[in-house]
């Protein structure tokens, strides 16, 4: 059983379609409660950095996120805007993150690029992986993703960097540290490449 | 290596999935769902799914139907067709939407995208612009399906919507709807170089070679119908869609 964390941040629904379709439980949630009995967690989320930490603050989710993450260490999965929580700071906001990961989120900078690509980051696009990772077992070849972002994070530790994916320069596209793991793209929205990672956290978690 | 987005879009009506010409002559080309379903197995980048006939019998989007389709879509899916309301909006997020196309609305109140965009982020909010061109061959946007000519150039019409924080443009041309005759590039061109933001080219595709035409105007993904439910001259019904290598070749051996 994977509860999905619900502090509204956009679509949940697309998460709880694909974990059914590859035959796991999952319940959405908003409660302390529910979230504390929890053995494996997605922190979804799409929109703005402060907007998501307020709306954890506000549900009363830090408490029992940070005790059973950092305490229990119960498998958590970031996605998106959930990822980028996990690190101390944004650019985007002025709230702390959750601070997991040492690391901050950055605005993309399309003048670093010789294009000029568009922001938000919204396509397909492939990753590179950085090192082994369950999440990654098995996976098709040449994975891709469906990526919509105009933040990404930067990572204060090389061991931390799962995944790099090229948009104008490398930037970390999945990232993970023993219980934690966390991806910029939208597993739920790539085919089988995300059905596949998905799979890989429901039952190698 | 970055590959553009092929997006297929599927018109719905009456409980069928059907495809115009120009708007017109609806002709039955099979069941959504099933159609939803082979696009999935073909791994499609993005679906744009509209009920075309929301806005004329003005009503709402019917929210059952779009959870269904979402249910069975394990890529982005952008559904358009009678939206009306921040409500609206959020109702068909919550079905398990990414992204919501706006047209006639968008045309009559600009000011909504403005609100749409701030609630639900720009990468939400596409702005769908259907444009016709008149007797001396200038441009013009139309809401309502094609059938009220508003008093914009499209060129004029992006730029606002760009500046009301669309995160995307869905450009359609009305009069190569359905016609396989190729993109409008002219059209195209003009749209793609007056906005930063992504503009999706529709109307008029026919094979592949013509969606590295869309590219090199500027286009920042291509969209078709025709092109993916017939086959052949008799236009004999046929879900189908190019390979990734087919598409790769087609992309990158250009420039």
């Amino acid at each position: 059983m994977i509860t999905i964390i619900d502090y509204k941040t956009g679509n949940l629904a697309s998460i709880a379609n694909m974990l059914k379709k590859i035959g796991c439980p999952s319940v959405i949630t908003s409660s302390a409660e529910e979230i504390d009995r929890a053995n494996k967690l997605i922190l979804p989320g799409v929109g703005a950095f402060d907007t998501g930490m307020r709306n954890l603050i506000a549900l009363g989710l830090l408490e029992v996120l940070n005790r059973k993450v950092l305490e229990d260490r119960v498998p958590i999965l970031g996605i998106c805007l959930g990822m980028q929580l996990f690190v101390g700071e944004s650019e985007e906001g002025e709230l702390p993150g959750l601070g997991w990961i040492e690391g901050s989120v950055v605005k993309f900078k399309p003048e670093l690029s010789e294009k000029k690509l568009k922001v938000p980051h919204m396509s397909w696009n492939h990753t590179a992986l950085r090192k082994e990772s369950r999440l990654f077992d098995e996976m098709y070849d040449e994975p891709r993703f469906y990526f919509v972002h105009s933040f990404h994070v930067q990572l204060n530790r090389e061991e931390d960097i799962l995944a790099e994916t090229g948009y104008g320069y490398w930037f970390t596209s999945a990232l993970e540290r023993s219980n934690i793991g966390g991806v910029q793209f939208h597993p739920e929205k790539s085919h089988k490449f995300g059905m596949k990672l998905l799979k890989n956290f429901a039952e190698k978690y | 290596m970055l590959m553009p987005r092929v997006i297929p879009v599927l018109l719905f009506r009456k409980g069928g999935l059907y495809k115009t010409t120009r708007f017109k002559n609806p002709v039955y080309v099979g069941d959504p769902i099933n159609a939803v379903r082979i696009f999935n197995e073909k791994e499609v980048d993005e679906l744009v799914f509209v009920d075309i006939t929301a806005t004329p019998e003005r009503r709402g989007p019917n929210f059952d139907y779009i959870r269904e389709v979402a249910s069975e879509c394990f890529m982005p899916l952008c559904y358009g067709g009678g939206v009306r309301s921040l409500e609206d909006v959020k109702a068909v997020i919550s079905c398990g939407v990414e992204k919501v196309a706006i047209n006639s609305l968008a045309v009559e109140n600009p000011d909504f995208i403005r609100e749409a965009a701030s609630e639900f982020a720009s990468s939400t909010i596409v702005v769908s612009v259907d444009v016709k061109r008149d007797f001396f061959g200038r441009y013009h946007v139309y809401s309502h399906g094609g059938t009220r000519k508003a008093a914009w150039h499209p060129v004029e019409f992006v730029m606002l919507m760009e500046k009301m924080g669309a995160g995307e443009i869905l450009l359609t041309s009305v009069d190569r709807d359905g016609t396989k005759a190729g993109y409008d590039i002219e059209l195209i061109r003009s749209v793609s170089e007056a906005v930063g933001i992504p503009v999706i080219a529709c109307g008029g595709a026919g094979c592949v070679a013509d969606f590295s035409q869309a590219l090199e105007a500027r286009a920042s993904a291509v969209a078709a119908g025709s092109m993916f439910v017939f086959h052949g001259r008799h236009r004999a019904v046929l879900i189908n869609f190019p390979s990734q290598e087919e598409l790769k070749g087609a992309f990158f051996n250009r420039a």
